[in-house]
């Protein structure tokens, strides 16, 4: 399994001649990760961003379109809610291993469970915020003389923004979360510098805790980015 | 359709719903003359709100016409019909996701109106209906419930619609701000002059807002359709009669003033005094609660006009 790790700066660090620190294994370390930030911390943490952008986005694209055809044809709904349902079901490391035999040792090996995970809140979410919109909206619209279409662009969509905009924050945030552990097959973002760590003798601690502490701030900070973004895109709901 | 008001005409309009016994709407035929208030009223399972609703074809006729300045509703465009007819609501269903600039602009939107026209037009309207224009750039959260029904009826006028249809519109607002927005739209109607169907519950708030009522009785039938004082003084058979009220004799008085009355002359000794623009029903409770026979009617400035019996008012 250490074998496939390959990428990404010293697997075994060399004690002898770093500082006290490394020498004694502390848990943070400052000058190794300035010293390890270009090479190790700092792509690995680019590589998981951009995962998570292609993920979430390919996942939000096929989730709308899923939750307009729900949202429109009724009867579809249900066998669609249950569709993602089950891909939501199934436990990420037995899905990666399936599709190492399928897709190879390759990024998109990660990125078809990830896609996958994300349909299941995405499609509840976008079909909920549509279903959400109150019955006299409606009648006013329809009363107004709205066609269908108008309702849905200038009605039904902005009103739906509050819940897709929360389905996104858990996708994303999710997506950050399973990515690492997608590094346990193959060498991408920053779950590498995880398994790195864990697989020397005796763990390389301020390499953990560097790697770990990026995942959960790049959750945290994502986090405040798409909560922002939703006030900025849904002005009303911030009055009274 | 014109721009003014417009002559709206039931014609043996019909609704049956599938799979229920008897109709919604029976045989329906009455004319609302441009620039009146009609006003349906009626026991629930009455018909009225379906009524409205045939008219913007939010519900489809079984059968009969309807006619709006002559030209049967089926042969407008739908939506073409809707956006020229004014539709406010009880639960007035503003949308709450648009300033109330936005909501007043939607149909003008719609239309094509310019930005700077919907602009100046919602401030108009805005005033017209009682709002101060900083209103314009609030969202409907922000708003009283009096508040938004004044921001939808203004919605509903941004078109200017020779028709408007009204359907319980102050059904949901409590009685006081409820009886200051019925002399508003009055007054307002005043100016507007437009055609309008109000559908309520509520017999005085018929009798107060109605030039006509139409009573519809359970299974839409069309009991009565009358001007108020005609429905109060003369209900045609005992279910108007009932629906009316058995104070109806006291309501009649209430439309009608001191003004509209013979007066003999005036010969006052200490008589109670009261102007002219009194109801004959205050003026009633006044000599009951005094125990006097007779008051005197005076002007606005107050210069007396003549003199007044209690007999005189009962006849």
């Amino acid at each position: 399994m250490i074998g496939f790790h390959e990428a990404g700066g010293p697997v075994i660090p060399n004690f002898g001649r770093g500082t006290d620190c490394l020498r004694n294994n502390h848990w943070f370390c400052p000058s190794w990760v300035r010293e390890n930030w270009g090479d190790t911390l700092q792509p690995a943490l680019i590589q998981h961003i951009e995962l998570t952008l292609v993920v979430v986005a390919i996942g939000f694209a096929i989730a709308f379109l899923l939750a307009l055809a729900g949202f429109r044809w009724r009867f579809l709904d249900p066998p669609l809610g249950a569709a993602t349902d089950v891909l939501y079901t199934l436990p990420s490391i037995a899905l990666f291993t399936v599709l190492v035999s399928i897709t190879g040792l390759e990024v998109i090996t990660i990125a078809i469970p990830l896609v996958a995970y994300t349909l299941f809140i995405l499609y509840r979410n976008i079909v909920t915020g549509l279903r959400s919109v109150p019955a006299d909206v409606l009648e006013s619209a329809r009363g107004m003389g709205l066609t269908r279409r108008q309702t849905f662009t200038k009605v039904e969509l902005p009103l739906a923004t509050p819940a897709i905009m929360a389905g996104l924050r858990i996708a994303t945030v999710s997506t950050i979360s399973i990515a690492t552990i997608g590094a346990f097959f193959i060498n991408y973002g920053l779950g590498t510098p995880i398994f790195d760590a864990l697989g020397v003798a005796d763990i390389f601690r301020t390499k953990l805790l560097a790697a770990g502490g990026l995942v959960i701030l790049l959750a945290l900070v994502a986090d405040v980015l798409l909560s922002l973004l939703q006030r900025a895109l849904t002005p009303w709901s911030r009055t009274r | 359709m014109a721009t003014e008001a417009a002559e709206l005409v039931f014609d043996e309009a019909t609704k049956v719903y599938p799979g229920r016994e008897g109709a919604a709407v029976d045989h329906l035929s009455l004319t609302v003359p441009a620039g009146e208030i009609c006003v349906l009223v009626g026991p629930s399972g009455g018909g009225k709100t379906t009524a409205l609703k045939l008219v913007n074809r939010l519900i489809p006729l079984t059968s009969g016409y309807i006619r709006i300045d002559g030209r049967q509703i089926g042969d407008y465009d739908v939506t073409e019909l809707r956006r020229s007819i004014g539709y406010v609501i009880q639960q007035v269903g503003l949308f709450p996701h648009m300033t109330v600039e936005a909501n007043i602009g939607t149909v003008p939107k719609l239309l094509g109106r310019p930005r700077s026209w919907i602009k100046e037009r919602s401030a108009e309207l805005l005033e017209l209906v009682g709002l101060d224009p900083s209103y314009a750039k609030r969202f409907p959260a922000q708003l009283s419930g009096g508040e938004r029904q004044r921001v939808g009826l203004a919605r509903a006028l941004a078109a200017n619609p020779p028709l408007m249809l009204m359907d319980e519109p102050f059904g949901a607002i409590d009685p006081i701000v409820r009886a200051r927005l019925q002399d508003e739209f009055l007054r307002l109607q005043r100016e507007i002059r437009k055609t309008v169907v109000f559908v309520t519950h509520d017999i005085d708030e018929a009798i107060k807002i109605g030039d006509r009522i139409a009573i519809l009785r359970e299974g839409g039938k069309l009991a009565q359709y009358d001007t108020p004082q005609q429905i109060l003084e003369h209900p045609v058979d005992d279910f108007v009669a009932d629906f009316v009220g058995r104070d109806r004799a006291l309501k009649a008085l209430a439309l009608r003033t001191l003004g509209e009355l013979e007066l003999s002359p005036a010969t006052e000794d200490g008589l109670p005094r009261l102007p002219a623009d009194t109801s004959l029903r205050d003026a009633l409770a006044l000599l009951i609660a005094e125990r006097r026979d007779a008051l005197v009617v005076v002007s606005a400035d107050g210069a007396p006009l003549g003199v007044v019996k209690r007999e005189d008012l009962l006849k």
